[in-house]
Protein backbone atom coordinates (compact mmCIF):
# COMPACT_ATOMS: atom_id res chain seq x y z
CA UNK A 1 0.00 0.00 0.00
CA UNK A 2 1.50 3.17 -1.07
CA UNK A 3 2.03 5.59 1.68
CA UNK A 4 1.21 9.71 1.08
CA UNK A 5 2.24 12.24 3.98
CA UNK A 6 -0.04 14.84 4.50
CA UNK A 7 2.54 17.36 3.35
CA UNK A 8 2.85 14.75 -0.25
CA UNK A 9 -0.99 15.27 -0.73
CA UNK A 10 -0.77 19.09 -0.37
CA UNK A 11 1.89 19.34 -2.96
CA UNK A 12 -0.13 17.09 -4.95
CA UNK A 13 -3.49 18.40 -4.92
CA UNK A 14 -2.13 22.17 -4.47
CA UNK A 15 -0.18 22.17 -7.62
CA UNK A 16 -2.52 20.01 -9.66
CA UNK A 17 -5.26 22.66 -8.22
CA UNK A 18 -3.08 25.19 -10.13
CA UNK A 19 -2.66 23.08 -13.56
CA UNK A 20 -3.67 24.34 -16.66
CA UNK A 21 -4.16 20.43 -17.94
CA UNK A 22 -5.07 21.30 -21.81
CA UNK A 23 -1.41 23.13 -22.17
CA UNK A 24 0.18 21.69 -19.74
CA UNK A 25 -0.48 18.39 -21.62
CA UNK A 26 0.15 19.29 -24.69
CA UNK A 27 3.52 20.73 -23.51
CA UNK A 28 4.35 17.41 -22.36
CA UNK A 29 3.72 15.37 -25.15
CA UNK A 30 5.02 17.83 -27.49
CA UNK A 31 8.27 17.72 -25.63
CA UNK A 32 8.09 13.90 -25.63
CA UNK A 33 8.23 13.99 -29.34
CA UNK A 34 10.99 16.74 -29.78
CA UNK A 35 13.44 15.53 -26.45
CA UNK A 36 13.00 11.95 -27.86
CA UNK A 37 11.63 11.83 -31.32
CA UNK A 38 12.00 7.73 -31.70
CA UNK A 39 8.57 7.97 -29.57
CA UNK A 40 6.57 9.27 -32.56
CA UNK A 41 6.70 5.78 -33.93
CA UNK A 42 3.41 5.93 -31.60
CA UNK A 43 2.00 8.59 -33.95
CA UNK A 44 2.29 8.26 -37.42
CA UNK A 45 -1.63 9.06 -37.99
CA UNK A 46 -0.57 12.71 -36.44
CA UNK A 47 1.11 14.23 -39.64
CA UNK A 48 3.83 16.39 -39.67
CA UNK A 49 5.79 16.12 -36.58
CA UNK A 50 9.09 17.06 -38.38
CA UNK A 51 11.00 19.45 -35.67
CA UNK A 52 9.98 21.03 -33.09
CA UNK A 53 8.00 24.23 -34.72
CA UNK A 54 5.54 21.23 -36.14
CA UNK A 55 4.95 19.41 -32.94
CA UNK A 56 4.38 22.77 -31.12
CA UNK A 57 1.79 23.64 -33.22
CA UNK A 58 0.06 20.31 -33.87
CA UNK A 59 -3.30 19.98 -33.00
CA UNK A 60 -3.60 16.40 -33.02
CA UNK A 61 -0.36 16.52 -30.14
CA UNK A 62 -1.98 19.16 -28.12
CA UNK A 63 -5.31 17.40 -28.24
CA UNK A 64 -3.46 14.29 -27.27
CA UNK A 65 -1.64 15.55 -24.82
CA UNK A 66 -4.85 16.65 -22.85
CA UNK A 67 -6.58 13.77 -23.08
CA UNK A 68 -3.56 12.06 -21.17
CA UNK A 69 -3.09 14.55 -18.79
CA UNK A 70 -6.83 14.80 -17.99
CA UNK A 71 -6.46 10.59 -17.91
CA UNK A 72 -3.22 11.00 -15.12
CA UNK A 73 -5.79 13.50 -13.31
CA UNK A 74 -7.33 10.05 -12.43
CA UNK A 75 -4.76 9.44 -10.10
CA UNK A 76 -4.37 12.87 -8.43
CA UNK A 77 -7.86 11.72 -7.52
CA UNK A 78 -7.52 8.33 -6.29
CA UNK A 79 -3.80 8.82 -4.70
CA UNK A 80 -4.73 5.42 -3.02
CA UNK A 81 -6.23 3.61 -5.56
CA UNK A 82 -3.64 4.65 -8.44
CA UNK A 83 -2.64 0.61 -9.62
CA UNK A 84 -6.57 -0.10 -9.84
CA UNK A 85 -6.93 3.28 -11.55
CA UNK A 86 -4.98 2.45 -14.32
CA UNK A 87 -5.65 -1.42 -14.86
CA UNK A 88 -8.04 -1.20 -18.16
CA UNK A 89 -5.21 1.63 -19.81
CA UNK A 90 -2.41 -0.27 -18.24
CA UNK A 91 -4.05 -3.71 -20.57
CA UNK A 92 -4.86 -1.20 -23.33
CA UNK A 93 -1.07 0.15 -23.48
CA UNK A 94 0.06 -3.85 -24.00
CA UNK A 95 -2.65 -5.15 -26.06
CA UNK A 96 -4.00 -2.55 -28.19
CA UNK A 97 -1.09 0.09 -28.26
CA UNK A 98 2.26 -1.88 -28.12
CA UNK A 99 4.16 0.80 -26.00
CA UNK A 100 7.27 -0.02 -24.17
CA UNK A 101 6.53 0.91 -20.25
CA UNK A 102 9.70 2.94 -20.80
CA UNK A 103 8.11 5.64 -22.40
CA UNK A 104 6.00 5.84 -19.48
CA UNK A 105 9.04 6.38 -17.42
CA UNK A 106 10.34 9.46 -19.81
CA UNK A 107 6.91 11.27 -20.05
CA UNK A 108 6.69 11.26 -16.69
CA UNK A 109 10.09 13.08 -16.00
CA UNK A 110 9.01 15.45 -18.94
CA UNK A 111 5.87 16.13 -17.08
CA UNK A 112 8.24 17.27 -13.68
CA UNK A 113 9.97 19.01 -15.93
CA UNK A 114 7.20 21.22 -17.50
CA UNK A 115 5.91 22.03 -13.99
CA UNK A 116 9.43 23.05 -12.61
CA UNK A 117 9.30 25.38 -15.86
CA UNK A 118 5.97 26.77 -14.94
CA UNK A 119 6.04 26.61 -10.58
CA UNK A 120 10.13 28.09 -11.11
CA UNK A 121 11.08 28.11 -7.33
CA UNK A 122 7.40 26.83 -5.87
CA UNK A 123 9.06 23.80 -7.06
CA UNK A 124 10.73 22.83 -4.33
CA UNK A 125 13.31 19.60 -3.95
CA UNK A 126 10.29 18.18 -1.73
CA UNK A 127 7.77 18.84 -3.97
CA UNK A 128 9.55 17.82 -6.68
CA UNK A 129 10.33 14.31 -4.44
CA UNK A 130 6.61 13.91 -4.26
CA UNK A 131 6.01 14.28 -8.23
CA UNK A 132 8.74 12.20 -9.07
CA UNK A 133 7.28 9.65 -6.53
CA UNK A 134 3.84 10.34 -8.01
CA UNK A 135 4.92 9.60 -12.01
CA UNK A 136 6.48 6.75 -10.76
CA UNK A 137 3.70 5.26 -9.19
CA UNK A 138 1.31 5.94 -12.39
CA UNK A 139 4.14 4.70 -15.08
CA UNK A 140 4.17 1.32 -12.81
CA UNK A 141 0.09 1.18 -13.19
CA UNK A 142 0.16 1.23 -16.31
CA UNK A 143 3.23 -1.27 -16.98
CA UNK A 144 1.22 -3.72 -14.23
CA UNK A 145 -0.65 -5.07 -16.92
CA UNK A 146 1.62 -5.96 -19.40
CA UNK A 147 1.72 -9.76 -20.34
CA UNK B 1 24.38 13.37 -31.71
CA UNK B 2 24.85 17.46 -30.61
CA UNK B 3 24.10 19.51 -33.76
CA UNK B 4 25.72 22.65 -34.26
CA UNK B 5 21.85 24.51 -33.16
CA UNK B 6 21.86 22.50 -30.00
CA UNK B 7 25.68 22.99 -29.19
CA UNK B 8 24.44 26.96 -29.66
CA UNK B 9 21.45 26.78 -27.30
CA UNK B 10 23.46 25.33 -24.86
CA UNK B 11 26.40 27.55 -24.65
CA UNK B 12 23.44 30.78 -24.84
CA UNK B 13 21.48 28.83 -22.23
CA UNK B 14 24.61 28.39 -20.21
CA UNK B 15 25.76 32.35 -20.24
CA UNK B 16 22.33 33.14 -19.29
CA UNK B 17 22.62 31.62 -15.67
CA UNK B 18 24.69 34.71 -14.60
CA UNK B 19 26.74 33.48 -12.25
CA UNK B 20 23.98 31.42 -10.62
CA UNK B 21 25.69 27.76 -11.71
CA UNK B 22 27.40 27.11 -8.90
CA UNK B 23 24.04 27.14 -6.43
CA UNK B 24 22.82 25.43 -9.22
CA UNK B 25 25.05 22.40 -8.82
CA UNK B 26 24.54 22.55 -5.00
CA UNK B 27 20.69 22.58 -5.82
CA UNK B 28 20.72 19.60 -8.45
CA UNK B 29 22.69 17.47 -5.82
CA UNK B 30 20.22 18.51 -3.11
CA UNK B 31 17.14 17.38 -5.60
CA UNK B 32 18.88 14.21 -6.83
CA UNK B 33 19.18 12.98 -2.95
CA UNK B 34 15.66 13.73 -2.34
CA UNK B 35 14.08 12.61 -5.32
CA UNK B 36 16.55 9.26 -5.39
CA UNK B 37 17.49 8.97 -1.58
CA UNK B 38 19.80 5.29 -3.09
CA UNK B 39 21.91 8.09 -4.27
CA UNK B 40 23.09 8.72 -1.45
CA UNK B 41 24.72 5.88 -0.67
CA UNK B 42 27.53 7.33 -2.98
CA UNK B 43 28.20 9.86 -0.27
CA UNK B 44 28.33 8.19 3.49
CA UNK B 45 30.71 10.48 4.23
CA UNK B 46 29.25 13.88 3.43
CA UNK B 47 26.83 15.12 5.70
CA UNK B 48 23.70 15.59 3.55
CA UNK B 49 22.19 18.64 5.56
CA UNK B 50 20.23 21.22 3.91
CA UNK B 51 22.70 24.07 2.86
CA UNK B 52 25.72 21.02 3.73
CA UNK B 53 28.49 22.81 2.81
CA UNK B 54 29.95 19.87 1.26
CA UNK B 55 26.91 19.18 -1.11
CA UNK B 56 27.60 22.90 -1.67
CA UNK B 57 31.27 22.41 -2.43
CA UNK B 58 30.79 19.03 -4.59
CA UNK B 59 27.62 20.68 -6.73
CA UNK B 60 30.63 23.38 -7.47
CA UNK B 61 32.67 20.80 -8.52
CA UNK B 62 30.06 19.17 -10.54
CA UNK B 63 29.24 22.08 -12.62
CA UNK B 64 33.23 23.07 -13.20
CA UNK B 65 33.50 20.13 -14.60
CA UNK B 66 29.95 20.56 -16.98
CA UNK B 67 31.01 24.56 -17.68
CA UNK B 68 34.41 23.04 -18.73
CA UNK B 69 32.52 20.03 -21.22
CA UNK B 70 30.42 23.15 -22.34
CA UNK B 71 33.46 24.88 -23.82
CA UNK B 72 34.49 21.72 -25.57
CA UNK B 73 31.61 20.73 -26.91
CA UNK B 74 33.61 19.32 -30.02
CA UNK B 75 35.50 17.20 -27.77
CA UNK B 76 33.73 15.44 -25.21
CA UNK B 77 35.90 12.56 -24.85
CA UNK B 78 39.06 14.74 -24.14
CA UNK B 79 37.18 16.96 -22.09
CA UNK B 80 36.23 14.50 -19.74
CA UNK B 81 39.15 12.21 -20.28
CA UNK B 82 40.27 12.14 -16.22
CA UNK B 83 36.55 12.01 -15.19
CA UNK B 84 36.58 9.31 -16.93
CA UNK B 85 38.95 7.26 -15.05
CA UNK B 86 37.94 8.63 -11.96
CA UNK B 87 34.62 7.22 -12.48
CA UNK B 88 36.03 4.10 -13.60
CA UNK B 89 38.64 2.86 -11.60
CA UNK B 90 38.08 4.79 -8.59
CA UNK B 91 34.12 6.17 -7.83
CA UNK B 92 32.16 3.45 -9.63
CA UNK B 93 29.16 5.20 -9.51
CA UNK B 94 26.56 2.09 -11.12
CA UNK B 95 26.61 2.64 -15.06
CA UNK B 96 26.39 6.13 -15.70
CA UNK B 97 23.46 5.69 -17.22
CA UNK B 98 21.39 5.50 -14.01
CA UNK B 99 22.51 7.54 -11.75
CA UNK B 100 23.58 10.22 -14.24
CA UNK B 101 19.78 10.00 -15.80
CA UNK B 102 18.55 10.90 -12.02
CA UNK B 103 21.27 13.75 -11.79
CA UNK B 104 20.34 14.79 -15.47
CA UNK B 105 16.89 14.97 -14.20
CA UNK B 106 17.73 17.10 -11.25
CA UNK B 107 19.90 19.64 -12.79
CA UNK B 108 17.04 20.34 -15.90
CA UNK B 109 14.73 20.67 -12.96
CA UNK B 110 17.16 23.11 -11.40
CA UNK B 111 17.52 24.89 -14.44
CA UNK B 112 14.34 25.01 -15.43
CA UNK B 113 12.83 26.34 -11.88
CA UNK B 114 15.06 28.98 -13.08
CA UNK B 115 14.77 29.87 -16.54
CA UNK B 116 11.12 29.13 -17.05
CA UNK B 117 9.75 29.68 -20.45
CA UNK B 118 13.25 30.07 -21.26
CA UNK B 119 13.38 26.57 -20.88
CA UNK B 120 12.09 25.87 -24.24
CA UNK B 121 11.66 22.62 -26.20
CA UNK B 122 14.63 23.20 -27.89
CA UNK B 123 16.85 24.03 -24.61
CA UNK B 124 15.31 20.62 -23.40
CA UNK B 125 15.90 18.54 -26.09
CA UNK B 126 19.56 19.95 -26.36
CA UNK B 127 20.28 19.86 -22.52
CA UNK B 128 19.04 15.91 -22.35
CA UNK B 129 21.48 15.06 -25.26
CA UNK B 130 24.99 16.78 -23.61
CA UNK B 131 23.87 14.77 -20.55
CA UNK B 132 23.80 12.08 -22.64
CA UNK B 133 26.81 12.36 -24.07
CA UNK B 134 28.63 13.18 -21.06
CA UNK B 135 27.27 9.87 -19.13
CA UNK B 136 28.02 7.61 -22.26
CA UNK B 137 31.57 9.33 -21.85
CA UNK B 138 31.88 9.00 -18.34
CA UNK B 139 30.75 5.10 -18.74
CA UNK B 140 33.80 4.73 -21.45
CA UNK B 141 36.14 3.15 -19.67
CA UNK B 142 33.94 1.34 -16.92
CA UNK B 143 34.93 -2.44 -18.89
Amino acid sequence: MVQWTAEEKQFITGLWGKVNVAECGGEALARLLIVYPWTQRFFASFGNLSGATAVLGNPKVQAHGKKVLTSFGEAVKNLDGIKNTFSSLSELHCDKLHVDPENFRLLGDILVIVLAAHFTKDFTPACQATWQKLVGLVAHALARKYH
Amino acid sequence: MLTAEDKKLIQQMWGKLGGAEEEIGAEALTRMFCSYPPTKTYFPHFDLSPGSDQVRGHGKKVVAALSNAIKNLDNLSQALSELSNLHAYNLRVDPPRFSLQFLSQCLQVALATRLGKDYSPEVHSAVDKFMSAVASVLAEKYR
